[in-house]
């Protein structure tokens, strides 16, 4: 193997960081950012489906016929998802209730089936742990950051806490749709700006 | 028949799917780039939602209710749409060159199009009725086509501006979807 184990997870969490670098995932990371609470969890939620769905993807890559590859990934990342789904609405009712149809939408995340595809298919066990938690955690600070600049600007708060003064006017611009398109763009234009260098 | 049309109408313009309730966004920053793959797009979108959202709606209605499996919607919802995906491009391709080679290269793309699944799972969670299903698959994905070529448009021209290096590409779109998305923002309160 040419790379390390490392090197995999590294690489998720700035050279390739989702949904930067990669633009994949776009819909959850625009939808669910309105405070970095939801960020966190929602971030956490696909890491998890990601790693699962990425060892069991792995350890099935020689049995799993290339024709109906991606129907299977399908399925395999569904039960993941459905795992979450029940497990949140058991112990975190709140934020299932407000992340909403989106749990069961990282079925259709294209991270998830993007890593499938892309690596752990074609790469073992270790390495696929590896580059769907970096890949994960990547997700989730992006997202967890662009909730905070959302919520800090857009609501005057942070994790649920003012931080501002009483005389601070929000941007509530920022937390509605057109907030959430234009955050990103900037976010995305400051990383490029930064990445040059 | 005016409860429809209203419905239509938010799902359009007020609820649109792509502006402000945020999904389908992949393909909606990946195929706007050129106008002929923005109508290609689009026309496979409302083609296989409505076509989705029926057929999940049945799913619900008549095995998953009646046996108490809710908690497998997401697995056989998305399993009805990859494969109905598939099937409408092997029909397609049989009976339909010509549609086939319009649609062909976007069909795969709609199974992870979250559009498509958004729209099922908004029909159950909202309690729609049969006809309404119909009618708002029908209506989010006409405002999903609709938003993708106008953004088209507008992206069309944005590739003869000179914007600034860090910005270009998919910053500009982003950036470019929130000014169209702020219109549309402009119909809230309208139904």
């Amino acid at each position: 193997m040419a790379k390390s184990v490392t090197q995999e997870f590294v690489k998720g969490l700035w050279n390739e960081i989702p949904p930067f670098r990669l633009v994949l995932g776009l819909c959850p990371t625009l939808a669910v950012t309105k405070s970095v609470e939801n960020g966190i969890g929602m971030g956490l939620a696909t890491t998890f489906v990601l790693v699962c769905s990425n060892i069991l993807v792995s350890m099935m890559r020689k049995v799993i016929p290339p024709k109906v590859r991606i129907a299977a990934f399908i399925i395999i990342i569904a039960t993941f998802v459905t795992v979450v789904e029940l497990v949140m609405q058991a112990f975190t009712y709140p934020l299932f209730l407000t992340l909403g149809i989106f749990i069961p939408l990282i079925v259709v995340n294209c991270i998830v089936l993007g890593r499938a595809e892309a690596f752990a298919y074609k790469n073992g066990i270790m390495a696929s742990i590896a580059d769907g938690l970096g890949m994960g955690v990547g997700f989730t600070i992006s997202l967890a950051s662009l909730g905070a600049v959302r919520e800090v600007l857009g609501s005057g708060t942070l994790l649920g806490k003012p931080i501002f003064g009483a005389g601070f006017e929000p941007f509530s611009f920022l937390v509605e749709a057109p907030g959430a398109f234009v955050a990103l763009g900037l976010m995305l234009c400051l990383m490029n700006l930064c990445g040059k260098k | 028949m005016g409860d429809y049309i209203v419905l239509a109408i938010s799902c359009i313009l007020v609820k649109n799917i792509l502006l402000s309730q945020y999904l389908g966004n992949c393909p909606f920053l990946g195929t706007s780039k050129k106008m002929e793959t923005a109508v290609g797009m689009a026309m496979a979108v409302i083609f296989v939602l409505v076509l989705a959202g029926v057929i999940t709606w049945l799913v619900e209605a008549y095995i998953l209710k009646r046996f108490g499996l809710e908690y497998l919607r997401t697995i056989s919802f998305i399993l009805v749409i990859a494969s109905l995906v598939q099937f409408v491009e092997m029909f397609l391709k049989k009976s339909m060159p010509a549609l086939y080679a319009g649609l062909g290269i976007f069909l795969p793309l709609i199974t992870t199009n979250c559009a498509v699944m958004g729209v099922c799972l908004i029909n159950i969670n909202e309690e729609y009725t049969f006809m309404q299903s119909l009618v708002s698959s029908f209506a989010y994905a006409a405002g999903f086509g609709f938003a993708l070529i106008l953004f088209a448009g507008v992206r069309e021209r944005i590739l003869l501006a000179r914007v600034p290096k860090p910005l270009q590409d998919t910053s500009i779109g982003l950036v470019t979807a929130g000014m169209l998305s702020l219109a549309f923002f402009a119909f809230k309160g309208m139904v």
